[in-house]
């Protein structure tokens, strides 16, 4: 992990080696028709773990966001590569219920400081998976994997915490 | 996913069905252009039956949309269940387009 950049806290999400080994893992090719099996994986999950159906979907948007950002941009539309989700639930890590989620890549490594939301007052098409996983999330960090590709990790809360409900 | 397409005496409505993901919205995509190179007067995308759609089926509704501001057609979305409204709320668009609760009030809204 040799860059991160950090949107909405410092702390969070938890660095990925800090986590232990995930409660839940994914693999899926970068193939698009199996990004409904990354979607569906988080938001059951996330029904699980505290999270009422509209924030579980919107999860579950976040996720879908990341997993075609890596399929179009890293892998550059390429089917045959990998994707890693893993999962954690975050109370064991913060106390709050909540579910941390890291996307993993082999892609082409980038500066995660460069990785940034447009602005959407500009009407226009494309553009917004990274905006959406910010709206959407409680915190997202993209960093640098040693020694190739990217990882996305993720951190949202579960409503009931009123400081963290973002929509 | 399936597309249907159907035209009345006032407009033409297009109707998907399913995830509206990645791994389809080109489909829509070239559903929603083929009707939009006809010029209808009004267009109408009955969201229905969609429970989710992406930010490739946001952008290939904007696309259509700023199509229909140069030729003046009247786009339409409606029947948008609370998932796919999300998305277009986070992404404040749902005050860009003309968005209703069914194709009986997009026919006209």
């Amino acid at each position: 992990m040799s860059e991160a950049a950090t949107s909405n806290t410092t702390e969070l999400p938890p660095p990925f080696e800090s986590l232990g080994q995930p409660e839940m893992r994914l693999e899926l090719l970068s193939q698009p028709r199996y990004l409904c099996g990354g979607r569906s994986m988080v938001e059951s999950v996330a029904l699980r773990l505290g999270f009422d159906e509209l924030n579980a979907g919107q999860i579950a948007l976040a996720v879908d966001e990341a997993l075609a950002i890596v399929i179009r941009h890293g892998y550059d539309k390429a089917t045959d590569r990998r994707i890693w989700m893993s999962l954690w639930p975050a109370e064991p890590t913060t106390g709050k219920e909540g579910i941390h989620i890291a996307i993993e890549d082999e892609a082409k490594q980038v500066d995660p400081a460069g990785i940034k939301s447009r602005d959407v007052s500009e009407v226009r098409p494309g553009g917004l998976g990274v905006y959406l996983i910010e709206q959407i999330m409680d915190a997202a960090r993209y960093e640098q994997r040693d020694p190739i590709g990217m990882r996305l990790m993720m951190t949202k809360f579960a409503k009931k915490n009123p400081s963290n409900d973002k929509h | 996913m399936q597309i249907e397409t159907e035209t009345t005496s006032d407009a033409t409505i297009i109707n998907p069905s399913g995830d509206v993901d990645l791994s389809v919205s080109r489909e829509l995509q070239a559903a929603v252009k083929k009707v939009m190179e006809e010029k209808p007067q009004r267009v109408i995308v009955n969201l229905a039956g969609v429970p989710y759609m992406d930010s490739s089926g946001v952008a290939t509704l904007v696309e259509a949309m700023q199509i229909a501001r140069k030729q003046e057609t009247r786009l339409v979305l409606c029947g948008m269940q609370d998932k796919v409204r999300s998305i277009f709320e986070i992404a404040r668009l749902d005050k860009v387009f003309t968005i209703v609760d069914d194709a009986g009030a997009a026919a006209s809204a």
